[in-house]
């Protein structure tokens, strides 16, 4: 009976359980489950009906969509901007030079010793397709250093005359995988620790508060510059720090759907079934309270955004060769003439956030309409 | 009331020394120890590799006189211990950069971030409070959806980004020069100035870095405001009061207004931190010479001693301003000294 409830986590049709033995779990309440005429029809997962209601809310989806397109992006960054060419016609021979790079990254090819160290720019009398920005950012021209924006250079170049638009489509793999990282690992320590604490309650639930408003006290971007600067740079150990310093809302929410959650009448089933704690813990019950948890997971992963690019911007935690959206930004406050330094990277950390926060909202007003209006 | 600030003065040790644990921890992570850390400038000048076995001996043995001098020979509860007592009796070594007592370059910059913090609440509080209030009792209005659009799109602009524009385009770069783009007071400054013309030029300096620190908060609270104010206008004793006839403005000023403040005073513990951090960038960007610009100057050095005594005073002036907090709340809400608990 019990897992019957459970229609979180997968798209899959679940039979809907007959009316008079489903229980308020609390999220239902949105008035989302259209009745069903018929009886023992399939109805659709939680997740359907979620993005149903989701697309109704245009701003909602215009964020949805940026995020996609900041996916879209990272995924493909080496094709959107690279020195190499797609497509290569050199001395009688064709070439795919960016998909043989990926082939030589994972160490399945070897470069032709014609193509080897080669400028592809400057090859005599080959043809070739570039991709749309035919630069890397760590491509340095030192003979263009602060060139404003221009057709050759979309967006300018900086003081060593690496492209800024190229900086910035491989600096969205940095950002998005350290929204994505960081999150995952507050996700790990806040849900387990949330879980521990409403599910239990009595003295596991008062340690657990107490370490709630420690990690509060904490003066958390202190924590993180201390941290990166005792350790040496490195992009991981800074999503894991980042992570580690940010679950306590995602442990709040959990704890908070939990101890409301393990009162239901189900739950107390499947305790006096005999299932073990873990099982009902996971299995049972937090399928059942994620909803809440999923909008403060979307509202961290732009605070990560923020915090990492924070750190870059201070050379913080982040190795010094890499091009981050931060970093690009830092060199906007060292030459204020550049005013294109400060425009394009910031306007780029500002619609990342701004999107995460749309969806963020859009599900928030979906899974919870009784937040609506709080932040 | 005194019990309420005993009870809540107990309750802060546990979290003390939980926020002071955390702190000592992060020292330990340091790669090696403050001994080989002094030390390890002058053998990687030496080459570690090519020291002779007697003098890697001689070497070794000065690391150990060290770290008993430092007591790290000790057990780590010890440590803490020790690390403890100098937290309370302010001894905080000296910094590595220029052998200067760490407790004496904190005191100095102190004064500077917490006037930027304390303007920056205030234009917080200031701005957010009056916002809510239009927004929820004209909610829905076109007034009350732009104010909560543009309060919704401010909270999501990066600070770096807002400091770095505000540097390019209106701090004398080659665009317009409305504000200063570095220090707390102009270069000319003399004490001999009159007091009018001293507030004039502190004010001048102090515009950008304040509102830049604050904008984040006013928008998000502004929003807590909004949506704490329509929670309260929904209660029965509202309709009570609009069904005895009371006028409207008594009804949202008197009645509505101060049970909706409670939940702001809260918010005051989690804006201590943000605005701690915020200074760190704040500072750095616009070269003001307070704690924040300490700190990200130590972190750079690797001045360790600093770095660690900037942590525990941060996260002290953070306990102190939960503390303050609390007893807000307690002075706004007299159910809560009852023993009454949220």
């Amino acid at each position: 009976m019990s897992s019957q409830q459970i229609q979180t986590g997968s798209v899959t049709p679940v039979t809907n359980p007959p009316p008079s033995s489903s229980p308020p779990t609390g999220r239902e309440g949105s008035g989302s489950l259209e009745p069903s005429s018929a009886p023992a029809v399939v109805v659709e997962g939680l997740w359907s009906n979620v993005w149903k209601q989701f697309k109704r809310n245009p701003i909602a989806l215009a964020g949805f969509y940026v995020v996609c397109f900041l996916l879209f992006t990272a995924l493909f960054a080496d094709f959107l901007s690279n020195d190499k060419p797609y497509y290569l016609q050199y001395r009688g021979k064709t070439y795919f030079p960016i998909f043989r790079s990926y082939l030589i990254g994972a160490g399945l090819s070897q470069w032709p010793p014609a193509l080897l160290n080669v400028n592809f720019k400057k090859l005599q009398g080959a043809e070739a397709v570039f991709p749309p920005i035919p630069y890397r950012p760590s491509n340095i021209d030192l003979l263009a250093p602060y060139e404003t924006p221009s057709p050759k250079h979309w967006f300018g170049t900086d003081r060593l005359g690496r492209d800024i638009i190229a900086g910035m489509i491989h600096g969205s793999r940095i950002s998005l995988s350290i929204g994505f990282v960081a999150v995952g690992i507050a996700v790990i320590i806040g849900v387990i620790l949330g879980a521990l604490a409403g599910y239990f309650g009595s003295w596991v639930d008062l340690i657990i508060s107490r370490l709630f408003e420690v990690m509060i006290s904490i003066p958390t971007f202190f924590l993180l510059i201390t941290v990166a600067a005792l350790l040496p740079p490195s992009i991981f150990l800074t999503m894991a720090i980042i992570g580690a310093t940010s679950w306590v809302g995602i442990a709040r929410f959990t704890r908070n759907e939990f101890l409301k959650i393990r009162n239901l009448d189900y739950v107390t089933a499947a305790i006096a079934l005999g299932v073990s704690n873990r099982k009902v813990m996971f299995q049972h019950i937090l399928p059942n309270a994620l909803a809440p948890v999923i909008v403060s997971v979307v509202l961290g992963i732009a605070g990560a955004i923020l915090v990492e690019s924070s750190l870059s911007f201070l050379g913080i935690g982040v190795p010094a060769e890499l091009v981050t959206w931060g970093s690009i930004l830092h060199e906007a406050s060292s030459a204020t003439f550049a005013w294109w330094l400060a425009v394009f990277p910031g306007a780029a950390i500002f619609i990342t956030v701004l999107a995460y926060y749309l969806v963020g909202e859009g599900l928030r007003e979906v899974l919870d309409p009784r937040l609506r209006g709080l932040r | 009331m005194s019990s309420y600030i005993f009870q809540r003065l107990l309750l802060l040790i546990p979290t003390f020394i939980g926020v002071t644990l955390i702190g000592f921890l992060v020292m330990r992570l340091a790669p090696g120890d403050p001994a080989e850390l002094r030390a390890a400038g002058g053998l990687r000048g030496a080459g570690e590799a090519a020291l002779s076995r007697d003098k890697r001996s001689a070497v070794d043995e000065a690391l150990s006189q060290w770290r008993a001098q430092y007591g790290l020979d000790r057990p780590l509860h010890v440590q803490y211990g020790v690390w403890l007592k100098n937290l309370f009796t302010l001894n905080f070594g000296e910094s590595f950069k220029d052998n200067q007592p760490v407790w004496n370059k904190i005191v100095e910059r102190v004064p500077v971030t917490v006037k930027l913090n304390v303007l920056s609440i205030l234009l917080v509080y200031v701005v957010a409070i009056p916002l809510g209030i239009y927004s929820a009792t004209y909610s829905n209005s076109l007034g009350d959806r732009v104010t909560t659009l543009i309060a919704f799109v401010l909270f999501a602009v990066p600070l770096i980004w807002a400091a770095t524009m505000a540097i390019v385009f209106i701090c004398g770069g080659d665009f317009l020069y409305l504000f200063p783009p570095a220090g707390l007071e102009s270069l000319d400054y003399s004490t001999q100035w009159s007091f009018w013309q001293k507030f004039k030029d502190q004010a001048w300096h102090l515009f950008l870095p304040v509102v830049l620190l604050s904008y984040d908060g006013f928008a998000g609270l502004s929003r807590y405001m909004r949506s704490s104010m329509l929670e309260v206008l929904r209660q029965d004793y509202i309709q009570v009061a609009r069904a005895k006839g009371l006028n409207e403005r008594v009804v949202i000023f008197k009645h509505v207004l101060r049970n909706s403040l409670i939940p702001q005073v809260t918010l005051l513990a989690s804006i201590l931190p943000a605005l701690l951090g915020g200074s760190v960038i704040i500072e750095t960007i616009f070269s003001i010479p307070g704690l924040g610009q300490l700190g990200y100057e130590s972190v750079l050095a690797r001045d360790y001693p600093t770095v660690m005594a900037l942590f525990s005073v941060s996260a002290i002036l953070t306990l102190i301003g939960i503390l303050i907090s609390d007893l807000l709340l307690a002075v706004v809400d007299p159910r809560i000294a009852f023993g009454r608990r949220q």
